[in-house]
C-alpha cells in the first residue's frame, strides 16, 4: 500500500522539482536521449558505420543521408549514432574509475589526516602542476594506442580533483556529532569512512561527477583528435572531426560540424545537469 | 616594504621547488616506460645492425640503470641542459627558445581577447542580475565551455576563410611567401611594430586572430562568471551605497570603486586560465599548424623522442610557478590588504 503510494509521489516530487528548473529538465532529457541513442544505435542507424562507398563520397546532407557522407562515402549520421556508444562509454568508465579511487583516497586522507594525508596532498599538487592534457597524451602514448588507455589516462587526470574534493568534504565532517557518535559506539575507521562519511558526501560528489563527465568527453575526443587511442575506421566523434579537418578549407563543413555538434550537445547536457543538481542541493551556490 | 616583497617571492619560489621537482621526476619516469626504443628508431628501424643500436644506446645513456639516468638528467637540468632533440637534431633549449614566442604570443593574445570580452560582459550581467543581458551572458559562457577548441577552430576557419574569405590560409604564424621581421623579441606583432612594417604586422595579425579567438572563446566562461560573481558581491557593499549616496557618477562607482575591488578573484582565475591554455594549446596549435611548443612536444611524443617532451613539461611546470607568483604580486598591487598578513 505504502509502496504503491510512494512511487507516484516520488515521481511527482521529481516532476515538481524539474518544472521549476526547465534548464535542468532539458539537460536531463538530453542526457536520457543520448544514452538511449547510444544503446539503440544498431537499430537507429540506417547504414553500416564502417562500410565505405567511394562512389557516394563527400555528399552534402540530403534526404538519404541526413548529415551527408564523409570522404569514404560513409553515412555520417550512422557513424555519429555508433560514436555515441564509444564516447559515452569512455567518459562514463573514466569518471567512475576516478570517482571510486579518488573519493576513497580523499575520504581516508581527510578522515585520518597526518603524514599520509600530507604525502597524498603533495602528490596531488604535483599532478595539478602538470599540464594535464599533456600528461594524458603521454600516458596514452606510453600505454599503447588502445581505447582502454584513453579511459585510464582520463581517469588519472580527473583523480586529483576527486581526491581534493572528497578530502575537504570529509575533513569538515570529521568532527561532526554523528561521526563522534559512530566512533563512540565502536565503529572502526574504515567503517566510518565507507559506511557513514562517503554516503554523506555522495550528493555533493554527484554534482562533481556530472560536471566531470563533460570534461572527460572533451578530453577523450581531444586525444582521439590528435590520433591517440582510437584508430581509423572506428566511429568516434573526435576522430571524425580529425578526419573532416582536412576538408574544411575546401568547404566540406558537414564532416566537422555534426560530430562537433554532437560533442557540444553531450558536454552541454552534462554541464547543465551538474549545475542544476548543484542548484537543487545548494541554492546559495547559484552563479 | 620592498624587502618584505622580496622575502615573499623567495618564500614562494622555495615552496614551489618540491612540486617542480616532482613533475620532473614523474615526467622522466613516464617517458622511460614509453614503448618503442628511440635507439632503434634513430638507427633506421629494426633492420639496423645490433652493434649500431647498442652504440646508439650507449651514446644516449640508455644502457645504464634508470636511477643513474635520472641522476644524470637532474644534473643536466640543473645546469640548463635539457638534452638534444633527436628529430630536429638541435638542443631542446634552442628549439624551445625558438618556438616558445609563438605559443606565448598566441596565449597572451587569447587571454587579452578573453579579458576584454569577459570583464565588460561580467559587469553588465552583474549590474542587472536576472535580466536579459544576464541570461545572454550566461548562455554565451555555457556554450563557450561546451565547444571543443578543435571544433571551434575548424568552424571559424570555415566561416572566415572559406565562406567570407577574410582570413588568410590558416596555417602557421605567417604566410610562407611573406618576409619575416628581424628577430628582436620573437613576438611577430612586436617585431613588426618595432621595425615599422605595418603590412607585415597586418599579415601576422590576421594569421593570429583566428587561433587566438578560438582559445579566447574557450576561456571566456570562467573569466566572465568570476567577474559577475565578484562584482555582485562587491556591489552589495556599504561603500558602494555610500558612494551612490554621495552622488558620484555611476560609471565612476562601477569602474573605480567596484571593479578594482572585484578584480582580485578574476586575477586568480586569469592565472589559472593562462597556465591551462599553455597546455591545452596542443589542440589549437594542431588545427592551425601553429609552430609553438605544444605542437613541438606532440611531434616529439609521436616519434618517441624523450628529451623535448620532458623539456616541455618542465617548461610548463615552471611557467605555472612563475604565473602563480606574478598573480601573487599583482594581488598586492590591486589590493594592498591582501599582502599585509
Amino acid at each position: 500500500m505504502s509502496a504503491a503510494l510512494g512511487r507516484p509521489s516520488l515521481l511527482r516530487h521529481a516532476g515538481w522539482v524539474l518544472r521549476g528548473n526547465l534548464v535542468t529538465a532539458f539537460a536531463l532529457g538530453g542526457t536520457a536521449l543520448l544514452v538511449l541513442v547510444a544503446l539503440l544505435a544498431p537499430w537507429l542507424a540506417a547504414y553500416d558505420p564502417i562500410a565505405t562507398n567511394v562512389a557516394n563520397a563527400m555528399r552534402p546532407p540530403s534526404a538519404a543521408h541526413w548529415f551527408g557522407t564523409d570522404q569514404l562515402g560513409r553515412d555520417i549520421l550512422s557513424r555519429l549514432l555508433y560514436g555515441a556508444r564509444l564516447d559515452l562509454a569512455i567518459a562514463a568508465a573514466a569518471v567512475s574509475l576516478s570517482f571510486v579511487l579518488g573519493a576513497m583516497i580523499g575520504a581516508f586522507c581527510g578522515y585520518h589526516g597526518g603524514r599520509l594525508d600530507r604525502a597524498v596532498g603533495r602528490f596531488v599538487d604535483v599532478l595539478m602542476a602538470f599540464p594535464l592534457f599533456v600528461l594524458a597524451m603521454a600516458m596514452v602514448a606510453a600505454l599503447g594506442n588502445q581505447v582502454q588507455n584513453i579511459v585510464y589516462a582520463t581517469a588519472v587526470i580527473n583523480l586529483p580533483f576527486y581526491i581534493r574534493f572528497a578530502r575537504t568534504e570529509v575533513a569538515v565532517r570529521r568532527q561532526a556529532g554523528w561521526v563522534e557518535a559512530a566512533r563512540a559506539s565502536g565503529n572502526g575507521g574504515a567503517r566510518i569512512v565507507l559506511g557513514f562519511l562517503l554516503p554523506n558526501i555522495l550528493p555533493n560528489v554527484a554534482v562533481q561527477i556530472s560536471l566531470n563527465l563533460g570534461w572527460a568527453i572533451l578530453n577523450a575526443a581531444g586525444l582521439s583528435f590528435l590520433g591517440l587511442g582510437v584508430t581509423a575506421p572506428t566511429p568516434e566523434w573526435g576522430i571524425m572531426v580529425a578526419e573532416g579537418a582536412r576538408f574544411i578549407s575546401a568547404g566540406h563543413w558537414w564532416l566537422v560540424a555534426f560530430p562537433g555538434l554532437a560533442l557540444m550537445l553531450a558536454v552541454l547536457c552534462f554541464n547543465l545537469l551538474g549545475d542544476g543538481l548543484r542548484d537543487i542541493l545548494d541554492p546559495r551556490m547559484r552563479t | 616594504m620592498l624587502a618584505a616583497a622580496g622575502r615573499r617571492v623567495g618564500g614562494r619560489l622555495l615552496a614551489a621547488i618540491p612540486a617542480v621537482f616532482g613533475v620532473v621526476v614523474l615526467t622522466f619516469l613516464v617517458m622511460r616506460v614509453l614503448p618503442g626504443d628511440p635507439a632503434v628508431y634513430f638507427a633506421g628501424g629494426p633492420s639496423a645492425g645490433q652493434a649500431e643500436i647498442d652504440a646508439l644506446r650507449a651514446e644516449m645513456g640508455l644502457d645504464r640503470p634508470v636511477p643513474v639516468q635520472l641522476m644524470y638528467y637532474l644534473r643536466d637540468v640543473a645546469t640548463g641542459d635539457l638534452g638534444r632533440s633527436l628529430t630536429t637534431g638541435q638542443p631542446v633549449m634552442t628549439d624551445i627558445r625558438q618556438r616558445l614566442p609563438a605559443s606565448l604570443e598566441l596565449t597572451f593574445t587569447a587571454l587579452l581577447l578573453a579579458l576584454v570580452a569577459a570583464i565588460p560582459l561580467g559587469i553588465l550581467a552583474a549590474l542587472r542580475p536576472g535580466s536579459a543581458v544576464d541570461h545572454v551572458v550566461r548562455f554565451l559562457c555555457t556554450m563557450g565551455v561546451c565547444m571543443p577548441t578543435f571544433v571551434t577552430g575548424l568552424l571559424l576557419i570555415y566561416v572566415f576563410y572559406y565562406l567570407l574569405g577574410w582570413s588568410p590560409d590558416p596555417t602557421g604564424r605567417i604566410d610562407i611567401f611573406a618576409s619575416t621581421p628581424p628577430e628582436i623579441t620573437g613576438f611577430l606583432l612586436l617585431d613588426f611594430a618595432l621595425t615599422g612594417d605595418w603590412d607585415g604586422w597586418r599579415a601576422a595579425f590576421t594569421q593570429l586572430i583566428l587561433p587566438a579567438a578560438t582559445m579566447a572563446l574557450f576561456v571566456l566562461a570562467p573569466l566572465a562568471r568570476m567577474t559577475r560573481a565578484s562584482m555582485l558581491a562587491v556591489l552589495g557593499g556599504d561603500f558602494i551605497r555610500t558612494a551612490r549616496a554621495m552622488g558620484l557618477p555611476g560609471w565612476r562607482i562601477i569602474v573605480v570603486y567596484a571593479l578594482r575591488n572585484a578584480l582580485l578573484p578574476v586575477l586568480t582565475i586569469a592565472g589559472i586560465v593562462f597556465s591551462t591554455m599553455l597546455g591545452a594549446n596542443v589542440l589549437v596549435e594542431k588545427v592551425f599548424s601553429w609552430p609553438g611548443v605544444a605542437s613541438y612536444a606532440l611531434d616529439a611524443l609521436q616519434a618517441s623522442d624523450y628529451a623535448p617532451v620532458q623539456g616541455f613539461v618542465l617548461l610548463m611546470a615552471s611557467i605555472f610557478v612563475v604565473v602563480n607568483l606574478v598573480i601573487d604580486l599583482l594581488y598586492g598591487l590591486a589590493d594592498p590588504r591582501a599582502v599585509a598578513e
